[in-house]
């Protein structure tokens, strides 16, 4: 039994260290000690919370905290790293539906207790109701990103209307049981927060879900904070609202870098006229150089300064181990290697530097769009691997263009332009790439991980 | 009721304080903070564990040590998986 001003001081120093440990994610250098705070920040506030109010059903406590650990562990051992969206997406449904749970617990608790005011159960419903949308629109995004069902929107006829008259629903049945007291109908609350995450997610795009799983992000936080509001706990509400905040700032870059709004987001169904589109783009006649490998090594080999473009095509070719050995070569022979980033050339923010990193390649090549838009005017060779969209000059000139506006990287500025290929195909705007038919774009066709390895034997010959 | 404008203080404080920490963080460690942050989401363990010894009846129990488990995924999966990407950013920059 802790006196319970000591809990409460000791919530304080965790806060604190949660808040130092976040602050250290602002540089490399700092980040994984960051984790560490905030991890340590953790296991005093569970420790702390566990020895409260004596030790009272120890048992489920521990039982719960070697199941949910053993789980926990094996995930975060096993996950690779191309499927961090999806393992992300996991979680923040498992954090969704564990707020929810504590707080429809508590409800049940006070009404029993007769000890219901108008301020817990409001708390108590908005607690429940972003828990639930949560947990089941994350696990629509779960499957999509794994393609355990079509990444396609799927689209609900009126679904708009549809959404609004639910959430309309969802919000009369939590006034109701405000003004009623009737607390059964917090069941018919909970089945409409998992019905309309799931319609929530369900037609939205996949390259949309970088987007996405950033906002459930936010949710899984706001939900957590509601939780704290109903158990009257300070350092629920302080984490939780850490985490809404850096959730929104996220959602905000990426829907920026798409050049959408959150509401079209949100409303669907961008990616799906594409589909119609992209057989028709085929038959285009306009011309185009394409190179072989063994030109692309000459090429490179007099070049000084050399951009490389990742985009995720680079990450399904498995390419990236092959594109360090490249850059491992070219800076041996004197070259100037850097990367360009695109926020949304992964599948979740930052995504993409993850999976450099895991090959070896240094942060410090990589270079985030405003770092590096004004020097491709002085890059002599442009390496695009995978990526499409986010080059397409199209953003820039064609008012017309449905992607007109998207920050791009300036591509087309450079001196020569190597574009790694499999086919002339749009990408995920279903839109033609100007880029790819300038006298000096050179088409490289073919698996990237195969054309990179062949150029880099190409090098090491000489 | 004063007890709900305090929480609420907090609460708009800390969305603010979360605004700040994290414009500052660069597109390059995105992905990590957004695991990292959602381990920190998982603090609703804390209210599982609170709620599992207010709780009684069995229903309760059982509902509040799922909640508990779920959590618990949440903050060890999270951190864990941080720690492992980070590591990988730490590597790099020794070589270097």
């Amino acid at each position: 039994m802790i006196n319970s001003n000591i809990i409460t001081l000791i919530y304080i120093i965790s806060s604190v260290l949660f808040i130092l440990g976040m602050k250290r994610l602002n540089s490399p250098k700092t980040a994984r000690s960051g984790n560490l705070i905030s991890s340590l920040a953790m296991f005093i506030a569970i420790l702390v919370t566990i020895l409260d109010n004596s030790t009272l059903k120890i048992s489920w406590i521990i039982i719960g905290l070697i199941i949910g650990s053993s789980i926990g562990i094996s995930m975060a051992k096993l996950v690779k790293m191309t499927a961090m969206p999806q393992m992300v997406a996991l979680f923040n449904g498992f954090g969704g539906l564990a707020s929810a749970l504590v707080s429809s617990q508590e409800f049940t608790r006070i009404f029993n207790i007769g000890n219901h005011t108008i301020y817990s159960v409001s708390t108590i419903i908005i607690s429940i109701i972003v828990g639930t949308i949560t947990f089941t629109g994350s696990i629509i995004a779960f499957l999509k990103l794994q393609e355990l069902i079509t990444t396609n929107p799927i689209l609900i006829p009126l679904r708009n209307i549809l959404n609004l008259f639910l959430l309309l629903i969802t919000i009369s049945i939590g006034i109701l049981i405000l003004i009623t007291g009737n607390h059964l109908l917090i069941y018919y609350l909970i089945a409409l927060g998992l019905i309309v995450g799931i319609l929530i997610v369900i037609p939205i795009g996949g390259a949309d879900m970088p987007v996405v799983i950033a906002l459930l992000n936010s949710y899984s936080g706001i939900a957590a904070a509601f939780a704290g509001f109903a158990l009257n706990n300070t350092i629920l509400i302080i984490c939780g609202s850490l985490v809404g905040a850096s959730g929104l700032i996220l959602t905000n870059i990426m829907t920026k870098a798409m050049n959408r709004s959150m509401l079209n987001v949100i409303t669907g169904g961008f990616g799906q006229q594409n589909i119609n589109i992209n057989k028709d783009i085929s038959k285009h006649s306009k011309p185009f150089k394409s190179i072989d490998t063994e030109s692309t090594s000459i090429l490179l080999k007099y070049s000084e300064n050399i951009i490389i473009v990742p985009g995720y095509g680079l990450a399904v070719a498995q390419a990236q181990h092959s594109i360090k050995d490249l850059s491992d070569i070219l800076e041996s022979k004197g070259c100037n290697i850097k990367y360009a980033i695109h926020p949304v050339a992964g599948r979740m923010p930052g995504h993409m530097n993850v999976l450099l990193a895991e090959a070896n390649i240094p942060y410090d090549q990589l270079y985030d769009l405003e770092q590096i838009n004004d020097q491709f005017i002085t890059a002599d060779v442009v390496i695009v691997i995978g990526a499409n969209d986010v080059t397409n000059p199209e953003a820039r000139n064609n008012r017309n263009s449905p992607i007109y506006g998207m920050p791009i990287l300036n591509v087309d500025k450079a001196k020569n332009i190597i574009v790694l290929k499999r086919s002339m195909s749009t990408g995920f705007s279903g839109i033609d790439n100007e880029l790819f038919y300038q006298e000096k774009t050179s088409m490289l066709f073919g698996d990237a991980k195969k054309s990179l390895e062949a150029i880099n034997k190409e090098l090491k010959l000489d | 009721m004063e007890s709900l404008l305090i929480l609420l203080m907090i609460f708009i404080l800390s969305l603010f304080l979360g605004y700040e920490l994290i414009t500052k963080v660069p597109p390059t460690l995105h992905t990590p903070l957004m695991s990292g942050s959602n381990a920190i989401s998982g603090i609703v363990i804390i209210g599982a564990i609170v709620i599992l010894k207010n709780g009684d009846g069995r229903i309760m129990e059982i509902i509040s040590l799922i909640a508990l488990i779920l959590s618990t995924i949440n903050v060890i999966g999270g951190f864990l998986v941080t720690d492992r990407m980070l590591r990988m950013f730490k590597k790099n920059n020794t070589e270097k």
